[in-house]
């Protein structure tokens, strides 16, 4: 439990010996925890009059806010636009195995399925603080089925669906209801799509552009309805061309909301983005790109062949196929190893590498006061990484929730 | 431990006849001629340790001792302070009934110091367990957590660092709704923790010591001050160089409550700070030059970098100078907590 009247008096920890994200920049200090949330020591020492509790040495180590993913498909032969009758325990599968790879909060992403799947599934995913059990649940990500048939991807032509006259009524008929819901993934160039967006937007809940075929200026018309992300920048979009840049052109318009700018999401696993693009789309609106994983149920198997559902799918290092085939099957790169490989292909600085994965999509959600940073009174979820950016242990609420193997007794 | 022994011709300590420093003590003022300068420098170390009280008594009456500490350069400068501030704690034997009492500053000469005295105690050598440290002053109006506040710069820059207890670092409070009973209470808690063992300093260069301004009571106690316009000045680089957000008021020890203490050790390095040195300690007691006060204490060491030097004369900086083989004694050994003594 966070805060609260207890948190005064629980253990102060202090971690020491090591480098720490903070404003933009890695700063070598202490980290302070005390109930759950990272704390201001020198409020600490002059109006409390107290010490740590606790140190532990992090033996030089870097500790960046927990890795934020909010595209997942699934991993670890869980897919989560399955209905079964047991989604939590899925969701709760692969909410403790992504812990491992740094992340400490999700949104797990249902891709176009028919009403019946929205209508069992969403209620079994509600949002959930995570702990020791897995990484916590922000929201689950609707990517579909207000989509483009041009630019659907792998959705299933059968499922997709358009605006109806009374089109908000008809998202909520569609979804069953968006209590659990924190992002939607839609097509603007549909028709009232745009009171729609308006909608969602007045709901608190992000609206992401994608899998369209929406040119620049129907796109800016979404952002100043609300839209504020635009999923896997490029793929499922039209191309950037240099009289209409698309919705690829958000990352530069003139014409988004004062103070506002867009965020766009990016699936850096060097497979589904060519350095080269990740390049240009990162120099050119650096502060709003989010890494996502974009990970498919095969995250997480292994090398070799694996049933997933209908398919067959074939898994040799960070590529994934359908069996027998050179067809890509979805992206199955970890976060961490997305974070590092982003910080190689683009030669950012580690600072910017890591905000990518954490502070950038606590912006996105508005979280950025509790998640995604390490300032003071911000939910402690961190990941100790080594100077490769390998993970080396993930705390949530300043608890330990995963370590790697050799650091165990 | 050295002992002091009568002899036939007078007290005896470690070679130098104290009977002949008390009369150079009595005839000479400050300044060019008089100094005290060879003779008992460990004795002096012993500050509140055992020996015979009567003896002591007479030892602190007869031998007041200004040491004028000339090194290389701001580094090295730094360094002899925090080896001696580490050697006096250490051989003071701090322990559960029985707290070090030191005095600290701010600003950017001490910087170096703390740096150092910081590596002693991650080194193991240095504990701050068992002391307890007043600040000089602090600024009114500021609030606790701005980035310029002393709390914020102690917090920064020692505190963190260290393992003082923070019921133990006292820094007066500038936001307080009665500033003056801050004040009075800051006096009451220095007496209750038995007054200060030493004192650590710096000059401003207007010749200050904390924030007691050209002008100031020679006898003064903790109190609020308006700041003079060259301190306001020389503090703008630390506010964007903007003199409007520079506070311009202050909470401050008074001239009269460093006298107090047992020691005082001034810091005083770089060339901007050398007019003042000069007036501090080669020209008479003066008000509008505060830091001259410690002209008239038992002991007071100023510890300064060639560039502080530069107004002195040359016949002053030679004679310190030429004691430092005397004056690196008092560093050299560096005592550690680590040995156990």
């Amino acid at each position: 439990m966070r805060g609260g009247q207890g948190a005064a008096r629980a253990p102060v920890i202090q971690f020491t010996n090591c480098r720490i994200l903070r404003g933009g920049a890695l700063l070598r200090e202490d980290l302070w925890v005390r109930g759950g949330r990272i704390l201001d020591p020198e409020k600490l020492f002059f109006e409390e009059r107290r010490v740590a509790d606790e140190q532990r040495d992090c033996g030089g180590c870097i500790l960046a806010p927990g890795f934020i993913d909010v595209q997942i498909n699934g991993g670890f032969g869980v897919d989560f636009s399955q209905a079964s009758e047991d989604v939590g325990s899925g969701v709760a599968l692969v909410a403790r195995r992504i812990l491992s790879h740094g992340v400490t909060s999700f949104c797990p992403t249902l891709v176009t399925s028919p009403l019946e799947v929205y209508h069992k599934v969403l209620p079994q995913i509600p949002v959930k603080s995570g702990g020791p059990h897995g990484a916590g649940v922000l929201g689950v990500h609707l990517e579909g089925p207000f989509i483009s048939r041009e630019k659907r991807g792998a959705h299933p032509e059968a499922h997709l669906r358009s605006f109806e006259a009374d089109a908000f009524q008809d998202v909520l008929a569609t979804y069953g209801g968006l209590d659990n819901v924190r992002i939607v993934t839609l097509a603007p160039e549909l028709g009232h799509s745009q009171e729609v967006i308006r909608a969602l937007t007045a709901l608190g809940i992000c609206v992401s552009l994608g899998h369209s075929v929406a040119d620049l200026g129907t796109a800016e018309e979404a952002v100043q309805s609300g839209a504020t992300f635009i999923t896997h920048l490029f793929n499922a979009m039209l191309p950037f061309h240099h009289r209409d840049p698309g919705i690829v052109g958000l990352l530069t318009s003139d014409r988004l909301p004062a103070g506002r700018h867009i965020f766009y999401g990016m699936i850096a696993d060097g497979i589904h983005t060519n350095p080269a693009a990740l390049r240009i789309a990162h120099r050119a609106h650096p502060k709003g790109l989010v890494l996502v994983t974009d990970a498919v149920p095969a995250l997480g198997l292994g090398n070799g062949r694996h049933t997933l559902g209908q398919q067959e799918v074939e898994v040799d290092g960070l590529t994934a196929y359908v069996a027998g085939t050179n067809t890509l099957s979805g992206s199955i790169a970890p976060m961490d190893t997305c974070v590092r490989h982003f910080l190689q292909a683009t030669g950012c600085s580690v600072e910017s590498a890591l905000e990518a994965a954490s502070l950038h999509p606590a912006q996105l959600l508005g979280l950025e006061k509790r998640k995604g940073t390490l300032d003071f009174g911000a939910d402690a979820d961190f990941v100790v990484l080594d100077d490769s950016l390998h993970v080396r242990a993930t705390y949530i609420s300043g608890e330990l929730v995963w370590q790697v193997e050799e650091a165990r007794p | 431990m050295r002992r002091i022994r009568w002899t036939r011709r007078g007290l005896l300590c470690a070679g130098v006849y104290i009977r002949v420093l008390r009369l150079r003590a009595t005839r000479a003022g400050w300044g060019r001629s008089g100094l005290l300068g060879v003779g008992c420098f460990s004795c002096s170390s012993v500050g509140r340790a055992s020996g015979s009280t009567g003896l002591n008594l007479s030892w602190k009456l007869c031998v007041t001792i200004m040491r004028l500490v000339i090194l290389d350069n701001y580094d090295l400068a730094s360094e002899w302070a925090a080896k001696y501030i580490c050697n006096r704690i250490i051989q003071f034997r701090p322990g559960q009934d029985r707290y070090f009492t030191l005095g600290l500053p701010t600003g950017s000469t001490p910087l170096g110091c703390y740096k150092k005295l910081i590596e002693y105690h991650k080194n193991g050598d240095l504990s701050f367990k068992y002391v307890k440290t007043f600040n000089m002053d602090e600024y009114v109006g500021l609030p606790r957590n701005h980035p310029e506040s002393y709390h914020s710069y102690m917090w920064n820059n020692f505190f963190k660092h260290i393992d003082i207890d923070p019921n133990n670092a006292h820094i007066l409070d500038g936001n307080a709704t009665d500033l003056q009973a801050e004040c009075d209470a800051f006096e009451k808690k220095i007496k209750e923790a038995g007054g200060i063992d030493l004192f650590v300093g710096g000059i401003g260069p207007d010749g200050h010591i904390a924030f007691n301004e050209p002008g100031s009571s020679l006898v003064s106690r903790t109190r609020l001050k308006t700041l003079a316009m060259d301190t306001i000045l020389a503090n703008a680089k630390y506010f964007d160089g903007d003199l409007s957000k520079v506070p311009t008021m202050a909470l401050t020890v008074g001239v009269g409550t460093v006298m107090d203490a047992r020691e005082v050790m001034i810091l005083i390095t770089g060339a901007h700070k050398a007019f003042a040195l000069y007036k501090a300690i080669e020209e008479g007691v003066n008000h509008m030059w505060t830091v001259s006060a410690f002209q008239q204490h038992p002991r007071t060491i100023f510890v300064c970098d060639e560039d502080a030097t530069l107004e002195l004369r040359v016949k002053t900086v030679k004679y310190f100078k030429g004691l430092m083989h005397v004056h690196n004694k008092l560093v050299d050994p560096l005592y550690s907590m680590k040995e156990g003594n």
